[in-house]
């Protein structure tokens, strides 16, 4: 799988047509895109900022990736995340998953997105409409229940 | 021989520091290492470390040379 992290917006429905392996064998696509949005706690958000730890966020998203090739049958993936400073509606993270069939696709997908949500060292800081800033606490879950 | 220590997020700005060296008795452990930096601030809640940038315990060994790291939960994605 790729990894990548970028300084700069990116377009992850460009990236994916980019990136997408020419192969005959990839029955199954899954893709999540992750995008900044313009309130949280109802408050309006103006922008945000996303802060990392260089090297440790490579070297867990390393770990994630190659645990979920040992547990499903993957055929490729990718992984692209944002760091610094994002606009609402800008791309923060795109995960994609190639695989024979849907449920090896879905299974990691999902998987590779929950644990870089719970542990690649990140850290969001939001600027509010007023000025404010404040730190997101923490991640919201990513089950709908 | 030194441990090096960083600090991110709101980690940072409540011990005012980013980045810094210290000389310490080997082996030490990241609760030690906190206590000396900031003796007078209690270590925080939630809070997490890593080790040479691995995850690690507040207790785990650390010697000369390796790199401490505190941070709050993470929030990417």
């Amino acid at each position: 799988m790729h990894i990548e992290l970028l300084d700069e917006p990116f377009q992850p429905f460009q990236r994916l047509a980019d990136y997408q392996p020419a192969r005959t064998d990839a029955g199954a696509t899954a893709v999540f895109i992750g995008t900044s949005r313009d309130y949280n706690l109802g408050e309006t958000v103006s922008a945000l900022h996303l802060e990392h730890y260089p090297g440790m966020t490579e070297r867990q998203l390393q770990e994630i990736t190659a645990y979920a090739e040992q547990r499903w049958t993957v055929l490729d993936g990718l992984v692209v995340h944002r760091v610094g400073l994002l606009k609402p509606g800008e791309a923060i993270v795109l995960v994609a998953v190639w695989a024979g069939h849907r449920g090896d696709a879905f299974d990691a997908c999902r998987f590779i997105m929950e644990e870089l949500k719970h542990k690649a060292p990140f850290w969001k800081k939001e600027q509010l409409a007023d000025g404010r800033q404040r730190w997101v606490e923490q991640n919201s879950t990513g089950y709908a229940g | 021989m030194a441990i090096k220590i960083i600090f991110f997020a709101r980690l940072r700005e409540l011990s005012g520091h980013a980045e810094l060296t210290v000389s310490l008795p080997v082996p030490t452990t990241p609760r030690a290492v906190w206590q000396h930096v900031l003796p007078d601030l209690a270590l925080p809640e939630p809070l997490l470390v890593a080790i040479d940038q691995n995850y690690a315990q507040l207790d785990s060994p650390v010697q000369d040379g390796q790199e401490v790291a505190f941070f709050p939960p993470v929030t990417g994605g």
